[in-house]
């Protein structure tokens, strides 16, 4: 069954690449220290639209910090240096006059553990339209209608909009945080071990999620379980000690990898 | 081999048991000892005090009198007082801890405030209150007025409530600042969205704590040279006022039998100004506590 899915899914994808894909991220020589830690080194990647791209690597390898630097939550951490561009649709994120807010509203992002705010599931998924001005209740509501439903999980929560989101399983509080997400209408979702802290049938349904997902948008996600990175992705990174090893298309990173370093990690012999 | 004797181990085991079962009622008798004072001062108090407290005790003016005297003056006068302490240490001390938790650099500048404010707190009343008469009542030529009084009392209690609100805006989890700056949210729109309506609670808690000490407090009204004995209302924030503890006090320091339980009745009616006040702090503790 998951199988023919898949390959399914190869040919739409193959069939999408008759036409080239357009480049929502250009990375050229990123370089970021914390502090005297050279975190990331060199990454040279570009990123296509309407893809899933995983990002796979052991831990302390830089993936976190990658993605992080995308929409520069990065710059909450105290002491990081950053070198090298990062273009976002051609322009420069690092740039004096492009703020955060700009870039962070175009670009959502699902952290690892589920974090929705102490308040009601309804204010949940219309926080984000409400910072971004819109006020009309009859807007918020179809608003927060659609990514709930994008979410997948309207059905089990549409009787209880206004209760505590606190009262969510784990698994639901994380696909309330991708409906949050998608409530701001993003260009790219970022997404940093998504599936780190659900039970596997949570897993399951985020990721079918989220190759429901890629039709509308461009998604990033870290991951440090193998399986889901061949599972879900179209290319895949592997990041080690700071520095992309190899990025391809993930059928050809989980088949015939052409690093010895890619082999002996996805093989298992270490990390 | 075993490593482990089972002898001693058995010999050493009704030793441990009876420590554990002795620490348990030192502590208990500790608690006990407190709860004891505490009753003993309610008794004496309730039993000297409660027959004078009536309606006409809470709307008579002092009076040489004692069948006459009531805490008129003094009540309305601490209440015209939290008039001015209560925004300014909710404005003042709330904003400190807002831009020391969210906004200020960790260096050593901030360090130095940090352990200033934090030492501050433990500095005696009477100082504040000199340091109320230099500023306030001389240099800024106040006088004795609500607004010099009301000041010097924020000063008092504005390191505690800094410190409680740094620590309730600190229990906030990044996760969820992040979670809003991810969605592009501005700091000022993450702080009020996000930060303060989860760290209200403990911030609430903290300010009412800190009121209530501020509303007990005689050592600086005495410094400050807060009048004993006054037969009016003031009118603004610049006229002459006395507090609850101010008239207390003086009741207690006359020698007649009738002013001391006077000055007992006004002890409860502090005593049930403070136990509202602390209620109302547990009450919002509990309605809004929140699991991260």
């Amino acid at each position: 069954m998951a199988m023919t899915a898949k390959k399914e899914r190869e040919r739409a994808t193959d069939i999408q690449e008759k036409k080239t894909k357009n480049i929502v991220y250009k990375t050229k020589e990123l370089n970021l220290w914390y502090g005297e830690k050279h975190a990331l080194k060199n990454i040279n990647l570009d990123i296509a639209e309407n893809e899933i791209t995983a990002i796979i690597g052991p831990s302390g390898c830089g993936k976190s910090t990658y993605i992080k630097t995308l929409n520069r939550m990065v710059d909450l951490v105290p002491g990081v240096k950053t070198s090298g561009e990062i273009l976002y649709r051609g322009r420069n994120i690092f740039d004096k006059d492009y703020e955060v807010e700009e870039l962070r509203t175009r670009v959502g992002m699902v952290f690892q553990n589920p974090n929705p705010f102490p308040k009601s599931i309804y204010d949940n998924v219309a926080y984000g339209p409400r910072i971004h001005g819109i006020r009309d209740k009859k807007i918020l509501d179809q608003i927060v209608e659609k990514s709930l439903r994008g979410a997948a999980i309207w059905d089990e929560v549409k009787d209880r909009l206004h209760d505590n989101a606190y009262g969510l399983s784990g698994g639901q509080q994380q696909r309330l945080c991708i409906a949050r997400c998608l409530a701001i209408e993003p260009d790219v979702i970022l997404m940093d071990e998504p599936t780190s802290a659900l039970d596997p049938i949570s897993t399951l349904k985020i990721e079918e999620l989220v190759q429901e997902l890629k039709n509308e948008f461009s998604i990033i996600i870290v991951t440090h379980n193998m399986q889901q990175a061949a599972r879900i992705s179209d290319k895949t990174a592997f990041f080690l000690n700071g520095e992309v090893i190899e990025f391809d298309d993930t059928d050809k990173i989980f088949s015939t990898p052409s690093d010895q370093r890619t082999e002996d990690y996805i093989t298992g012999r270490f990390g | 081999m075993k490593l482990i004797d089972e002898k001693k181990v058995t010999s050493g085991m009704k030793g441990r048991i009876f420590r554990n079962s002795l620490f348990k009622n030192i502590f208990l008798l500790a608690t006990l000892l407190c709860l004891l004072f505490l009753i003993v001062l309610f008794w004496r108090i309730l039993s000297q005090g409660l027959a004078y407290l009536d309606w006409q005790f809470l709307n008579s003016l002092p009076s040489r009198k004692p069948e006459k005297a009531g805490i008129y003056t003094a009540l309305n006068g601490t209440l015209w007082m939290m008039a001015v302490v209560v925004p300014v240490t909710m404005i003042l001390g709330i904003g400190t801890a807002i831009y020391l938790e969210e906004y200020a650099k960790k260096n050593k500048f901030t360090t130095f405030i940090q352990v200033n404010i934090s030492n501050l707190a433990g500095v005696p009343s009477v100082v504040y209150g000199l340091l109320g008469l230099t500023i306030f009542v001389r240099a800024l030529n106040l006088g004795t007025s609500v607004l010099a009084a009301g000041l010097t009392m924020s000063l008092l209690i504005l390191p505690v409530v800094i410190v409680s609100a740094q620590e309730a805006i600190r229990a906030v989890p990044n996760s969820l600042r992040e979670a809003s700056y991810g969605m592009g949210a501005t700091k000022w729109q993450t702080i009020l969205n996000v930060v303060l309506p989860a760290a209200l609670p403990g911030i609430l808690t903290g300010t009412i704590l800190a009121l209530s000490r501020a509303i007990g407090e005689t050592a600086p009204l005495v410094v400050l040279g807060i009048p004993l004995y006054l037969a009016f209302l003031p009118t603004s924030f610049l006229d002459e006022f006395t507090a609850l503890p101010m008239q207390i006090y003086n009741w207690t320091s006359r020698p007649q039998a009738e002013f001391q339980n006077l000055a007992a009745a006004g002890i409860i009616v502090l005593l049930a100004i403070l136990i509202i006040m602390n209620s109302v702090a547990i009450l919002i503790r509990n309605k809004f506590q929140k699991k991260y």
